[in-house]
C-alpha cells in the first residue's frame, strides 16, 4: 500500500480517449446489431422448423386403433403445389430486386418490387388456403388423424411465417412511400429480405421432404 | 438523474434524422418514481427488477416446497390431498426453474454484462425491457392457474399423455403450456439481445478472449437459449394444440408415440440444465480469483470448457429417458456421451481449486458461497455421473436419489453461485454491503439446511422411495430420514428469513447512514465494473475504457517491478472513473410493457374465449407498430444517440465504421 | 421482367461492393426454377431408386443457392454464417439423432423399423 505512487492516484484508469465519441461507437464486428439479430433469429428458427418437420416425418404414417381418414400425403395435389412453390421461389427474386433497387436509391422501383413480393407471397398463402379447404372437403380436418394434425401444424406454421412477412413487406412499402424510410436505411429492407428468403428455403425443404419424397 | 435537464447544450438533431418524430404518443420522461421503473430501458434497472421479481417467485416456490415437505414429514401425511400434492410439486419445479433461477441469471446478465464489457447499455434497450415484462406477465399468467381451477399437475416435464385432457382435465396444463411459451419468448428476446451485445458492443481492445469469464458463460447460455427454446416452443405448441384444438400428437389411440414429447422436451431440457448452471459457474469464476488474489487458473481452458459444455449438452438429452424403452443402442450411445460431458465440468472444478491453491484467501461472503458451490456441485456432479451408468440409473430413476442429485446441482450449484453473485455485486448495484454477520448466519443456515434437506434423499432414494408420491406408509421405513429432510427444509427457510432481514436492515442502515457508502472498488476487483463508482451511475462509463488485457482493471492496479514481482501501483478506488460525465442514453418507452401485456391476454383467450385472443392480437400488432415508429432515443429529449439501436448505419453504408471497427479489434498495445 | 432488369444493369456498374447484379439474380432464379422443374419431374416420371437421393440433392442445392446468393451469405461477414450454420447443423444433427432413436433404436414393440413411421 505504501508504495502507491502519488502521481498515479491522480489519474483515472480509464480516462478520455479517442474512442470516446458519444455519437459513433463502432461495433466490434463492423456489422449492425439489427442484421446480427436477424441472423441469430434465423439460426434459432432452424430449430423450430427442424422440430416441426421431424415431428411430421415421425407421425405421418402412424396408425393406431382408432385411426381414420386419409393421410395428408394421400391428398397431395403435386402440380398445384408445384405452382405455388414456384411462386414463392420467384418472390425471393423480386425481394432481392427490391433490396438492390433501394441500395441504388431507386425508390419507385423498390416500392414496385416490395409490392410484387407481397403479392406473390399472398398468392402462395391463397394457394395454401385453397389446398387446406380442399383437404377439409375431402375429409381431412385438423383433428382427423395424427398425420393431418402434424401436416396442418407444419405447413400452418410456415404459412404464419409467410403472412408475417407479407405484413412486414406492406409496412415497408408504406414507410418507403411515406418517405420515412430512405436509401440510408436500405439495410432494413435487406434484413426483412433475409427473413423472406428464409421462409422460402424452409418451403424448399418442406416441398421436397413433405410433398415430393414418397 | 434527469440527464436531459443537465445537458441543454446539445439540442440539434443529426442530419437525416427524418424518421424521428413519428411516435404515436408522448414518451415517458420520469426519472424517478414508479414510472421511471415501469417504462425504463436502463439495463441496470431492468436487471434489478428481474432480481426482485425472481426473489418473489423464489419465496413462492419455497412455500410450495415447504408444503410438500410438511406433507411428507410423517407417514400418511394429511396436509395435502394427492391432487394438491401433484400441483405443488409440478409448480415448485416449474417455478424454481423458469421463474427463479433463469431470471436471477438474467438479472446478473443484464446488470453485469454491459459493465463487464465496457458498454453503456445493451444492444437493444427496449427489447431488454420487453424481455423483462414478458417474463413478469408470463409468471403471473402461469400462477393465475391457482385461482382458476388449480395448478398444472403433470410434473415440470409434463410427460405425455399424462398431460392430455383425458388425464389432466383441468385448465392447469393449459396454463403450463401457454405460460412457459410466454416465458420462453421472454428468454429468446433476452438471449438475442445479449448475444448481439456481447458480439458487437465490447469496449475497444476487449477481444473475445479478454472478456471476463462471467460474460463468456452468459454468452454460452444465451446461445443455448437461442437454439433450445424453439424446441420447447414446438413441444408446447403440440401440447396446446392437443388440449385446445383436439389435435392428435399425443393421442395413443391414433398411433402417437409418447416418446416424441420426451425427446422434444429433453432436447430442450438438457441444454436448459446448463442454462441454469453456467451463469453460476461464471460468477464463481469471477469471485474466486478476486478473493484468492490470484488470476483465474487456466482462463482459456475455463472458457473453452464452458463452450464445450454448451456444445456437448446437445448430445446427452436421452439420459433422462433410459427407462422409457429407448432401446439398447440408444441407451449405450447416450450413456457414453453423458460420461463424456463430465470431463469439461471436471476441468472447471479443477481450475477453480487450482485458482484457490496457494492463494491469499479472504473468506468474505461471496467467497464462502463460491466455495460451497464448488464443493456442493461436485457432490451433485458425481451422483450425476452415477446416472450416466444406465444400469445404475435404472435403479435410481424416479427415486429420491434423482431428487437429491438435481437439488445438489441446482441448489448447491446454481443457487449458491447466485447468492455469491448477490453478495459480491451488491455494493456495485446499491452502494452498500450486506451485513457481514447476518450474511454469515444466512450462509451457515442455508448450507446446513441444504445438506440436511437433500443429503438424506440419497439414502431414501437408494432405499427405494419413489418421487412424486404424496404418501408413504409407516411400514416403508422412510419416516426418519423424511423427518430430517423436512427439518432441513425449514432450516433453509430460517436462512432465507435471515437473508431477507439482512437486506432490509442493511438498506435501512444505509439510508440512516450507519451502513457506510462503498467505494468503487470494495473487493480489489479485477474487471471493468469495479472501475466505475458504486452504485453504478446511470450512464455506466464516463469514458469508454480501452482494454489491453484479461482482468484489465487489475493490471491497472498491479504491475511487475524491476524484479518481476507484482507491486500495487495504484489504488482501485482512486483511479476509478468518477461518474461525472453525462453521455447520451436511450429514452424510456411505454411500448415494451404494453406489448408484453398483450401476450397473457392472447393466452387467456386461448383457454377461455377466443375474443380475448383477438383483443390481445390487436394490442400486440398495434404496439408493434407503435414500437417501430418510435425512435429508440427521443429526439425531444435533447440529444442524439449513443449508438444503441442503430449502430453505425447512421453513418451511411459507405463503410467508414467497418474500418474503425477493425482497428478496434487490433487497438490494444501490448 | 428481363428488359427492366437489363436497363437496371446499365446503371449498376459503379455500385455495390458485393453480391450480384440484377441480371445475375435473375439467372440464379432461372436456375432455381429449372431445379424445381426437375424436382417436380420426379412426380410425373419414375426415377426408381434414384428418386429420393436426387430429390434430397436438389433440395440441398436449391437451399444452398438461395442462402449463398439471395441471402448474400457467400459475400457477407462470416459472423452471419456462423450464427446460421450453427443453428442449421444443430437442428440436423439433433433431429437426425432423435429420428434414429425413435425409428431404429427403439424397442421393437414400439415401432416397426421397416418404415419411417
Amino acid at each position: 500500500m505504501t508504495d502507491v505512487a502519488e502521481s498515479s492516484t491522480s489519474q483515472l484508469a480509464y480516462g478520455p480517449t479517442d474512442w470516446d465519441d458519444h455519437h459513433h461507437l463502432p461495433t466490434n464486428t463492423g456489422l449492425t446489431n439489427e442484421k446480427i439479430t436477424m441472423w441469430a433469429f434465423l439460426g434459432s428458427d432452424c430449430l423450430l422448423f427442424g422440430s416441426l418437420v421431424s415431428t411430421y416425418l415421425l407421425l405421418r404414417n402412424r396408425v393406431g386403433p382408432s385411426t381414420r381418414g386419409p393421410t395428408a400425403a394421400d391428398l397431395f395435389d403435386i402440380p398445384f403445389t408445384s405452382v405455388s412453390s414456384f411462386v414463392l421461389l420467384m418472390s425471393s427474386l423480386t425481394m432481392v430486386l427490391a433490396v438492390t433497387s433501394i441500395q441504388r436509391a431507386e425508390m419507385e422501383r423498390c416500392k414496385l418490387w416490395l409490392l410484387t413480393t407481397a403479392a406473390l407471397g399472398s398468392i402462395f398463402i391463397a394457394g395454401q388456403v385453397y389446398e387446406f379447404t380442399g383437404f377439409y372437403r375431402e375429409g381431412l380436418g385438423f383433428t382427423t388423424n395424427i398425420s393431418s394434425s402434424a401436416f396442418f401444424t407444419l405447413t400452418g406454421f410456415h404459412g404464419v411465417h409467410v403472412s408475417l412477412g407479407i405484413v412486414m413487406l406492406v409496412t415497408m412499402w408504406v414507410l418507403v412511400s411515406g418517405g420515412y424510410l430512405g436509401p440510408d436505411r436500405a439495410e432494413t429492407i435487406e434484413i426483412i429480405g433475409l427473413y423472406w428468403h428464409f421462409v422460402d428455403i424452409v418451403w424448399i425443404v418442406i416441398f421436397a421432404v413433405v410433398y415430393l419424397i414418397p | 438523474m434527469a440527464i436531459t435537464e443537465e445537458r441543454p447544450e446539445i439540442l440539434e438533431l443529426e442530419s437525416g434524422d427524418t424518421t424521428s418524430s413519428t411516435g404515436v404518443f408522448a414518451r415517458p420522461t420520469n426519472a424517478t418514481g414508479w414510472r421511471a421503473w415501469l417504462f425504463t430501458v436502463d439495463h441496470k434497472k431492468i436487471g434489478i427488477m428481474y432480481g426482485v421479481v425472481a426473489m418473489f417467485w423464489f419465496l413462492w416456490g419455497g412455500i410450495e416446497a415447504l408444503l410438500i415437505r410438511a406433507q411428507l414429514f410423517t407417514p400418511n401425511g394429511t396436509v395435502l390431498t394427492a391432487d394438491q400434492y401433484n400441483q405443488l410439486f409440478t409448480m415448485h419445479g416449474t417455478t424454481m426453474v423458469f421463474l427463479v433461477i433463469m431470471p436471477l441469471a438474467a438479472a446478473f446478465a443484464n446488470y453485469m454484462v454491459p459493465l463487464q464489457i465496457g458498454a453503456r447499455d445493451v444492444a437493444f434497450p427496449r427489447m431488454n425491457a420487453l424481455g423483462l415484462w414478458i417474463f413478469v406477465f408470463g409468471g403471473i399468467f402461469l400462477n393465475l392457474s391457482w385461482f382458476l381451477g388449480g395448478g398444472p399437475d403433470g410434473g415440470w416435464f409434463a410427460y405425455a399423455p399424462n398431460t392430455g385432457v383425458t388425464f389432466s382435465p383441468g385448465a392447469g396444463m393449459d396454463f403450463y403450456a401457454l405460460g412457459l411459451q410466454i416465458a420462453g419468448i421472454a428468454s429468446l428476446v433476452g438471449a438475442i439481445n445479449l448475444i448481439v451485445t456481447i458480439i458487437n458492443m465490447r469496449a475497444p481492445g476487449m477481444t473475445m478472449l479478454r472478456m471476463p469469464v462471467f460474460t463468456w458463460m452468459i454468452l454460452v447460455v444465451q446461445f443455448l437459449l437461442l437454439f433450445a427454446l424453439p424446441v420447447i416452443t414446438v413441444a408446447l405448441i403440440l401440447l396446446s394444440f392437443d388440449r385446445t384444438f383436439d389435435a392428435n400428437f399425443f393421442n395413443v389411440s391414433m398411433g402417437a408415440d409418447p416418446l416424441l414429447w420426451q425427446h422434444l422436451f429433453w432436447i430442450f431440457g438438457h441444454p436448459e440444465v446448463y442454462i441454469l448452471i453456467l451463469p453460476s459457474f461464471g460468477i464463481v469464476s469471477e469471485t474466486l480469483p478476486v478473493f484468492s488474489r490470484k488470476p483465474l487458473f487456466g482462463y482459456s481452458v475455463i472458457v473453452i470448457s464452458g463452450a464445450a459444455i454448451g456444445f456437448m449438452g446437445w448430445g446427452v438429452w436421452a439420459h433422462h429417458m433410459f427407462v422409457s424403452g429407448l432401446g439398447p443402442v440408444g441407451v449405450a450411445a447416450f450413456s457414453a456421451t453423458t460420461m463424456f460431458i463430465a470431463v469439461p465440468t471436471g476441468v472447471k472444478i479443477l481450475n477453480w481449486i487450482a485458482t484457490m491453491w496457494g492463494g491469499n484467501l479472504r473468506f468474505t461472503l461471496p467467497m464462502m458461497f463460491s466455495v460451497s458451490l464448488v464443493s456442493m456441485f461436485t457432490i451433485g456432479g458425481l451422483s450425476g455421473v452415477m446416472h450416466a451408468v444406465a444400469p445404475a440409473d435404472t435403479q435410481q430413476t424416479d427415486t429420491y436419489f434423482i431428487v437429491a442429485h438435481f437439488h445438489y446441482v441446482l441448489f448447491g450449484g446454481a443457487l449458491m453461485g447466485l447468492f455469491a453473485g448477490m453478495y459480491y455485486w451488491w455494493p456495485k448495484a446499491f452502494g452498500y454491503r450486506l451485513n457481514d454477520k447476518l450474511g454469515k448466519w444466512h450462509f451457515w443456515a442455508v448450507l446446513l439446511g441444504f445438506n440436511m434437506a437433500f443429503g438424506p434423499m440419497h439414502i431414501l432414494g437408494l432405499q427405494g422411495m419413489a418421487r412424486r408420491h404424496s404418501r408413504y406408509g409407516p411400514e416403508d421405513g422412510f419416516d426418519f430420514w423424511n423427518a430430517v429432510v423436512t427439518i432441513g427444509a425449514f432450516v433453509i427457510l430460517i436462512g432465507m428469513i435471515i437473508f431477507a432481514v439482512n437486506i432490509v436492515r442493511s438498506w435501512l442502515g444505509y439510508k440512516e447512514g450507519t451502513v457506510p457508502q462503498e467505494p468503487a472498488d470494495p473487493w480489489d476487483g479485477r474487471t471493468l465494473e469495479w472501475a466505475i463508482p458504486s452504485p453504478t451511475p446511470e450512464h455506466n462509463f464516463d469514458y469508454v475504457p480501452v482494454v489491453t488485457d484479461v482482468d484489465d482493471f487489475w493490471h491497472k492496479k498491479y504491475q511487475p517491478d524491476a524484479n518481476g514481482k507484482l507491486r500495487k501501483v495504484a489504488d482501485g478506488n482512486a483511479i476509478a472513473q468518477k461518474g461525472d460525465q453525462h453521455p447520451h442514453l436511450p429514452s424510456p418507452s411505454y411500448w415494451p410493457i404494453v406489448l408484453a401485456a398483450a401476450l397473457p391476454l392472447i393466452a387467456l383467450g386461448l383457454i377461455y374465449n377466443l375474443w380475448l385472443t383477438g383483443i390481445g392480437l390487436v394490442l400486440l400488432l398495434g404496439s408493434m407498430f407503435g414500437w417501430s415508429l418510435e425512435p429508440a432515443t427521443d429526439p425531444d429529449a435533447g440529444h442524439g444517440d449513443h449508438g444503441d439501436d442503430h449502430g453505425p448505419e447512421e453513418d451511411g453504408p459507405d463503410g467508414n465504421d467497418k474500418v474503425e471497427a477493425e482497428t478496434a479489434e487490433e487497438a490494444p498495445v501490448d | 421482367m428481363e428488359t427492366v432488369a437489363a436497363s437496371e444493369e446499365d446503371t449498376h456498374a459503379e455500385h455495390h461492393d458485393h453480391g450480384l447484379s440484377d441480371v445475375g439474380y435473375i439467372k440464379i432464379a432461372i436456375i432455381l426454377g429449372v431445379l424445381t422443374a426437375v424436382e417436380v419431374a420426379t412426380y410425373f416420371w419414375d426415377f426408381g431408386i434414384l428418386e429420393v437421393p436426387s430429390l434430397l440433392i436438389l433440395m440441398v442445392v436449391k437451399f444452398q443457392i438461395v442462402v449463398s446468393y439471395f441471402m448474400h451469405l457467400k459475400f457477407d461477414s462470416k459472423v452471419f454464417s456462423y450464427l446460421f450454420v450453427t443453428g442449421l447443423v444443430l437442428a440436423m444433427a439433433v433431429f437426425a439423432a432423435m429420428g434414429t432413436s425413435m425409428v431404429f433404436w427403439q424397442d421393437p414393440s414400439g415401432c416397426d423399423a421397416s418404415s419411417f413411421c
